[in-house]
């Protein structure tokens, strides 16, 4: 069980909260002229990094405000918090093979 | 080339004190040069290999494996096998496995212990009832076996379960696939090991793949810790890491690795003949030839390479279990592990071709890839060698996230499996 | 005859507290502070159980958690536990236990004849075998099943109840030994909280089982005593006996179980049998210990062949001689210690058989000082004795040890006390992710490496003297707390002195040379449980199974409930020596919770029954109940089906409900409809873009459905939403769908319309929902209210109002899921209950009648409204639902990308119908498969299937609703149903609205 730091509330238990996945996804701005490879890659397609992730996580049993954190997908160390909207902190994002 | 196996070999080499036996597969340095390049020593990948010797002729095929065969989830997971899925692309494909199950250990040459003895599905509620009523139709029709049992009768076949399974989520009916139950996973890797390296496939072994070369959009072979290897052919078989490999390659895919996690009793005397399964509650169980019961949930909801799984779903997993057997609350948990999952959105797999050419991949098989190993091998197999897709996988390309074109087994996956 | 073993003092049992218990059916006797191992040793009891595949004879072999062969069955029926370590059984009185894997009992087991066979049975052979003929293979299983398994399942619902709890703590320490007990005290001395956690009954650790040790001058369980009674003061300590540390998970997350009463005979009823803590700690101490390993060598597996320091330990603890006559084996100076306490008590020590060949360190010393007669450069080669080891073999060793020379002697004994050195037990650190290394100096391997907020102390770091437990514990515990965030004021005293004896010098020695080749006479047995032996691995090896982790599986070494805690380095030091590769590169498999097995029923605790999951019910739920109704789960919820009356069954009550609904009054309780505020300056636009049709022109007051996409384009939920004010409004959506419809809208109104003013609340626990249905639906309100207009132009169908009925605020809805006239009266969930009996006592004069889910699903299908997860899968769009009409085409909407793509767009996609059996009176089975043309035999191609289906009396024949291939522009035609039964069932495709197509009783 992760032990989550809500930038609003501090840290909690995993149990807590909802998986967002993948962060810095933005829906098109124009679904219209995005075509279907695009479109299915905002859909679909995740990055699904071994190493930093940053991701979305949801306090639904606490604040239910959305935020995004970079979190280590092997250790599962989380790195940094940060608010959405925020650009991500910089790592070297990918582990060993 | 390996000495067959039988009860008279067996009793010839006892007379030897086993002292003659041979290995199982040799341990190869690798070729310059293959026609195909299989990534990934797991059960696919080894199936894929051994399909292309045996059934399409291709024997100059290296098959690369980082750690040990069978080391990913080939070696972790809750062995069930059954083919009654929801929509008919996925029940074609597994009905294919599932008949090559139903010969493996006799083609193998291998005891792969596929013991057909039921797979239950439980239903808690009206929803569960329709869904099962529409799959089990569907299955019928598409020529597999499917029996829709009431309360009564899967009290019958399973006189230990609880049918008010603690009276939050009784048990309403459920569907029986009679043919569906369990295999020994190990054995699977290992007998489709020995009979693709007696074809002549060579198994390297402790060799992780580092990279790709690729010229002009079409691959060229395989750089790895024991050096580049010339490939006209590239086939990508990497449960667990099948981003990575993408990544390397230079593309994407709609995948999400997970955590799943499994866990087993201490042996105990046979107590559960059959393989239940409960998505209202979670949780799946039978018991293995040993005696231990094996028992499975849900993947964890993140991204996570760590192998490893959150208390909490083992929280959840046994006390579903402990509701519908109440009489196996005083068991206990021998060893819990995690695997990973790469998981599709529609939790359905893709075979087929990749961006580069002459690249192909198999992966996204979620929670339920065990039952999937002949088949998956044998359609990529043959995707490999007659670079297009077979009828049977035909519908699982990479493609389908473009179109529209989605398989949602969720419904029939949910619970994992 | 009763416990002849035992010493007439000493030891930390109760002579004056004796218990009786029984094993195997023979009435015994002990001492309170006796566990079942002990007991049975003082009773000279040493054969207690039966191996896994060979059905070897096995004793008691250690004093601990990491017992391979003692494993029994306690109790009977359902109180019965299988694999009950002996060894951690602690007495009580009327104590049955029984051995286990043995019939007819382990004095005369038939299938001991198995061992006879073994040559027959190596590791792996079952892979080879039974393959011929195929049909065949369930029936060697069958034989397989039943010849393996241990302890037996107990036979009915398990009378006691289990608990969980949480805890945090500053430090939490792993072992009450003394590293554990000292870094406790060094964190408590801080003020940090700790948490202290012993396996063991008492703490004390491995100074429980020694004699003489001296800790400051004093006795060291003087200094035990001591510590415990001041952690016992410290305010912010709990110590936990009998509580494993079994698994240590991310984040500094440990699992513990604590055995509150299996250790009391009649437990009063407040107490659980069992407690799952999971413990938060902001840093973890382990000071978990070591355990000894033994040697392998010829026939190591009879009974009375014990790890050295189990002997010591029953000697000294539990003041049991395990035998008469002992020999030691052993290939280290700490196993001395033994065979010098059995001497001091009396045992006679019939040799010393030592691998080194030039014995030094402390307690050789000791022991050559008493005479005891040492064989140096020495090894066993082999043991006699069936039920007991009778005599063993001793030969001398060359000089690399690798095979023996000379002749061998035959030496009498009744116990054989082995050591091969200790491995300390790092299975949680590598739970954690901490890394391990193998120490050639001490042989094992030792921590290098943490990777959370763990530290290590005492023998668990490979530190075994005394000494040296204490200074690192107290280092260790100072540490941890300061890590914690505690100011190291610590009252820091002085580190008392103790001795630094280890046991060490050593010579390692994996594989003990017999007079035969291995696997020609004999076993070198490397793990005891699972019967696996030196030959088996080689074999394994010598058939390609190289890596660690194929040898283990392909043998199923380590693979036992004691999952390899004594014989797992042994096997990598074969493996290592086969391979001709140092052990470091062999490595070691991968360490798995939980450390000792753990009750399943401690992961329910109570949360089992109808505590399993909360059940949600509605304000009105006990009339439901008194009315007879029966009850369907939909999601948590708990909603009334039907309401039976007397004879009545699902068909007779739903044809009553439904008919009431359509000639007079029905009422249904909806309250578990999700309801959502929606606020803000902002919101209609917010509307706009969640649904998939317009909002901003609905005025104030009235109603308007909605369809909601995900972003795939697929139907995710429907519902109506009113219009409360310019910026207000009140969305319904499915019961079912709620808390997922809520998070949808939160998620892109924080992550991608963050511009957006808008505020959303749940408000669906907040109000009652009483929907009243049929002709007389207006007429009954009417009567209940004084101040809500109800004419047709006051209050239209989709419009809404707010007002009193019976007396109390309420929002009335004119909106209608049956096809009637039908309001929607929403009221403060407190009033509900209230409110719906005004409603029933007020209705009585139009027959009203409360119907329920079912009778609902049957009205709205007359009229042919979806219901979502019924209609919808996750893969039907509205197009495919013929639900153009709510589909916007001038504005963007999430999910209308999606429906743009090729496969969308697709005429052949499966679409929603109507469809009419053609004999009126057959109602199809919901999920019935519909096909063109029905084949005499599967397969055959399949075009759709039935979504759902009633027998309707209103229309008086039976109508369904299907999805089916290309079927909007299939109307009309006749398709067919092949039904398990056999029954080929055509039927026509038509539209889905089968009643009232053109409203008029919805307007009414």
């Amino acid at each position: 069980m992760l032990l989550i730091p809500c930038p609003y509330c501090g840290e909690r238990a995993e149990s807590e909260f909802s998986y967002g996945g993948e962060a810095h996804i933005a829906r098109p701005a124009d679904p219209e002229k995005t075509s279907d490879a695009d479109w299915a890659d905002y859909l679909y397609t995740r990055t699904n990094t071994k190493g930093v992730y940053f991701e979305r996580w949801m306090h639904a049993h606490g604040c239910r405000r959305w935020f995004n954190i970079a979190r280590h997908t092997v250790s599962y160390d989380i790195l940094a918090v940060y608010e959405t909207g925020a650009p991500p902190p910089k790592f070297d994002t990918k582990s060993e093979v | 080339m390996s000495a067959r196996y039988s009860i008279f070999s067996l009793i010839r080499n006892a007379l030897a004190y086993h002292e003659d036996w041979p290995a199982a597969w040799r341990s190869p340095e690798p070729k310059p040069a293959y026609d195909v390049v299989i990534v990934g020593g797991g059960g696919h990948g080894l199936a894929t290999a051994y399909y292309l010797a045996k059934e399409l002729g291709v024997r100059n095929v290296a098959l690369i494996e980082r750690g040990w065969l069978g080391g990913g989830n080939t070696g972790r997971n809750t062995t069930i096998v059954r083919s009654n899925y929801l929509w008919d692309e996925s029940a074609a494909l597994y009905e294919h496995s599932m008949k090559l199950w139903e010969g493996l250990s006799q083609d193998l040459n291998y005891n792969v212990m596929f013991s057909q003895r039921g797979v239950l599905s439980l239903a808690h509620n009206q929803h569960d009832l329709r869904a099962q009523s529409r799959q089990s139709n569907a299955n019928r029709l598409g020529g597999i076996d499917s029996e829709l049992l009431t309360p009564a009768q899967i009290k019958a076949f399973v006189p230990i379960m609880d049918l008010r399974a603690g009276g939050r989520y009784p048990v309403l009916g459920g569907a029986l696939q009679r043919r569906g139950g369990t295999a020994r996973h190990d054995a699977v890797a290992w007998g489709y090991a020995r009979a693709a390296d007696a074809l002549g496939v060579d198994i390297i072994q402790e060799s992780p793949v580092t990279g790709f070369r690729i010229d002009n959009g079409r691959v060229q072979g395989v750089e790895t810790a024991k050096g580049f290897i010339q490939a006209d052919k590239v086939g990508i078989v990497v449960a667990g890491h099948s981003g990575v490999m993408a990544d390397l390659a230079g593309f994407r895919l709609p995948v999400t690795s997970q955590p799943l996690q499994a866990l087993v009793s201490e042996p105990i005397k046979p107590v559960l003949d059959t393989v239940i399964m409960s998505g209202a509650v979670h949780a799946y169980i039978s018991q293995s030839d040993k005696g231990e019961l094996v028992i499975g949930a849900g993947a964890d909801r993140y991204v996570g390479y760590g192998q490893r799984g959150s208390m909490q779903v083992s929280e959840d997993t046994l006390g579903a279990i402990c509701e519908l057997f109440p009489s196996f609350r005083r068991l206990r948990m021998m060893r819990q592990w995690g695997g990973i999952v790469d998981i599709c959105p529609d939790a359905s797999p893709i075979i087929g071709k990749t961006p580069v050419e002459g690249m192909f991949i198999n992966c996204g098989w979620g929670t339920g890839g065990f039952k999937a190993t002949p088949g998956s091998g044998w359609v990529f197999a043959q995707t490999i060698a007659h670079d297009r897709p077979h009828d049977l996988n035909a519908a699982f390309s990479l493609d389908r996230f473009r179109t529209g074109y989605i398989i949602d087994e969720h419904g029939a996956a949910g619970v994992a499996h | 005859m009763s416990q002849r073993y035992r010493l007439p003092d000493g030891g930390r049992i109760d002579r004056t507290a004796p218990l009786n218990f029984r094993f195997n059916g023979t009435a015994l006797r002990g001492y309170v502070g006796d566990t079942l191992a002990s007991a049975l040793l003082s009773n000279g009891i040493h054969l207690v159980g039966r191996s896994f595949k060979y059905h070897r004879p096995r004793g008691i072999f250690s004093a601990g958690a990491e017992e391979p062969n003692a494993l029994v069955q306690l109790g009977t029926g359902a109180r019965s536990d299988p694999n009950m370590h002996a060894t951690q059984v602690e007495l009580i009185e009327g104590l049955k236990a029984r051995s286990q894997n043995c019939w007819p009992s382990v004095d005369f087991d038939i299938s001991a004849i198995n061992d006879r066979l073994s040559r027959f049975m190596p590791s792996g052979f079952y892979y080879k075998t039974f393959m011929w003929p195929a049909a065949f293979w369930m029936r060697y299983e069958y034989i397989i099943r039943h010849a393996a398994g241990l302890g037996t399942a107990p036979t009915g619902r398990d009378p006691d109840y289990n608990d969980k709890t949480f805890a945090h703590c500053d430090v939490l320490v792993v072992g009450a030994g003394p590293a554990g007990l000292a870094a406790a005290l060094s964190a408590a001395r801080t003020g940090a909280r700790v948490i202290l956690v012993e396996q063991d009954a008492e703490v004390g650790g491995a100074l429980l089982g020694l004699a003489g040790e001296k800790i400051g001058g004093k006795p060291a369980l003087d200094w035990v005593a001591a510590a415990r009674a001041e952690l016992v003061e410290s305010a912010d300590v709990r110590i936990l006996t009998r509580t494993t540390a079994y698994g240590y998970f991310d984040h500094n997350f440990v699992g513990l179980l604590e055995r509150l009463t299996d250790h009391i005979v009649d437990p009063p009823a407040h107490l659980p049998r069992h407690r799952l803590w999971k413990v938060r700690a902001k840093q973890v101490v382990l000071a978990t210990g070591a355990i000894e390993r033994p040697l392998v060598f010829r026939d190591n597996d009879r009974p009375g062949i014990m790890l050295a320091g189990a002997c010591q330990t029953y000697l000294n603890r539990y003041a049991v001689k395990a035998g008469q006559k002992a020999v030691l084996f052993a290939n280290n100076d700490g196993a001395y210690a033994t065979a010098n306490d059995l001497a001091a008590a009396g045992v006679k020590i019939a040799a010393i058989v030592d691998t080194r060949p030039n014995p030094e360190g402390p307690h050789s010393e000791r022991a050559e000082s008493a005479g005891l007669p040492v064989l140096a450069g020495h090894a066993i080669v082999g043991t006699t004795g069936d039920k007991r080891v009778r005599q063993v073999r001793i030969a001398r060793l060359n000089d690399d040890g690798s095979a023996i020379t000379g002749e061998a002697q035959e030496v009498d004994c009744d116990l054989l006390a082995v050591s091969g050195g200790w491995n300390p037990a790092v299975h949680l650190l590598s739970q954690a992710r901490g890394k391990i290394r193998f120490d050639e100096e001490r042989g094992t391997f030792v921590p290098m490496q943490t990777e959370q907020a763990t530290h290590v102390a005492g023998a668990c770091n490979g530190s075994f003297g005394l000494a040296s437990c204490l200074t690192e514990g107290f280092a260790t515990g100072e540490t941890a707390a300061k890590a914690a965030g505690l100011s190291s004021k610590s009252r820091r005293k002085k580190t008392p002195a103790a001795s630094n004896e280890t046991f060490l010098p050593a010579r390692w020695t994996w594989l003990v040379p017999s007079e035969t080749p291995l696997g020609r006479g004999g076993k070198h047995f490397v793990d005891l449980q699972s019967d696996v032996t030196a030959a088996d691995l080689k074999l394994a090896i010598r058939e390609g199974y190289r890596s660690i982790e194929h040898v283990k599986r392909y043998t199923t070494t380590g693979m036992g409930t004691d999952q390899g805690k004594t014989g797992n380095v042994n096997a990598i030091g074969i493996i290592a020596d086969t391979l001709d590769r140092p052990i470091a590169e062999v490595g070691v498999t991968t360490f798995r919770p939980p450390y000792t097995p753990v009750t399943f029923g401690a992961f329910a605790g109570r949360d089992v029954d109808d505590l399993l999951d909360p059940i949600r019910k509605t304000p009105m739920h006990g009339w439901h109940e008194r009315a007879g109704a029966l009850f369907e789960d939909v999601g948590q919820w708990r909603r009334p089906w039907y309401y039976p009356r007397a004879g009545e069954d699902l068909h007779k009550a739903v044809a009553r409900e439904v008919a009431a609904v359509r000639t007079s009054l029905g009422v249904v309780d909806a309250s578990t409809l999700g309801k959502i505020d929606i606020r803000g300056k902002d919101a209609a636009t917010f509307l706009n873009r969640i649904y998939t049709n317009a909002w901003s022109k609905l005025e104030i007051g009235k109603c308007r459905y909605g369809l909601m996409l995900g972003e795939n384009g697929m139907v995710m939920d429907d519902g109506v939403t009113a219009r409360l004010g310019e910026y207000q409004f009140l969305m319904t959506t499915t019961t079912g769908n709620a808390a997922a419809v809520l998070q949808h809208m939160e998620e892109f109104l924080q992550t991608e319309w963050t511009d957006l003013d808008v505020q959303l609340t749940s408000v669906t626990e907040q109000f009652a929902t009483i929907s009243l249905a049929g002709p007389n639906a207006r007429r009954l309100l009417s009567e209940m209210t004084h101040d809500i207009e109800l004419s047709p132009n006051a209050l239209p169908h989709m419009a809404f109002t707010e007002g009193t009925v019976a007396s109390v605020p309420a929002r009335v809805f004119r909106i209608s899921f049956t096809g009637e006239m039908s309001y929607e009266i929403n009221v403060p969930a407190s009033y509900g209950m209230a409110v719906w009996q005004a409603v029933l006592t007020a209705g009585e004069r139009y027959d009203i009648t409360p119907y329920g889910t079912e009778a609902m699903h049957v009205l709205r299908a007359e009229k042919g409204y979806i219901i979502v997860g019924q209609e919808t899968d996750g893969s039907v769009t509205p197009v495919d639902l013929g639900m153009d009409w709510v589909v916007s085409k001038k504005k963007d909407f999430v999910g209308r990308r999606s429906l743009a793509r090729p496969d969308m767009l697709k005429p052949d996609r499966k679409q929603l119908v109507g469809l009419l059996t053609d004999d009126p009176q057959v109602v199809l089975p919901e999920g019935a498969q519909l096909v063109e043309r029905a084949l005499p035999n599967p397969p055959m191609p399949m075009i759709g299937y039935v979504t759902s289906s009633y027998g309707s009396p209103n229309l008086g024949r039976s109508i369904a609703l299907a999805l089916v291939k290309g079927g909007l522009a299939r109307k009309g035609e006749t398709i067919f149903a092949p039904l398990a039964d056999g029954r080929v069932v055509p039927c026509t495709m038509t539209d889905p609205v089968f009643l009232d197509p053109e409203g008029e009783r919805l307007r009414g």
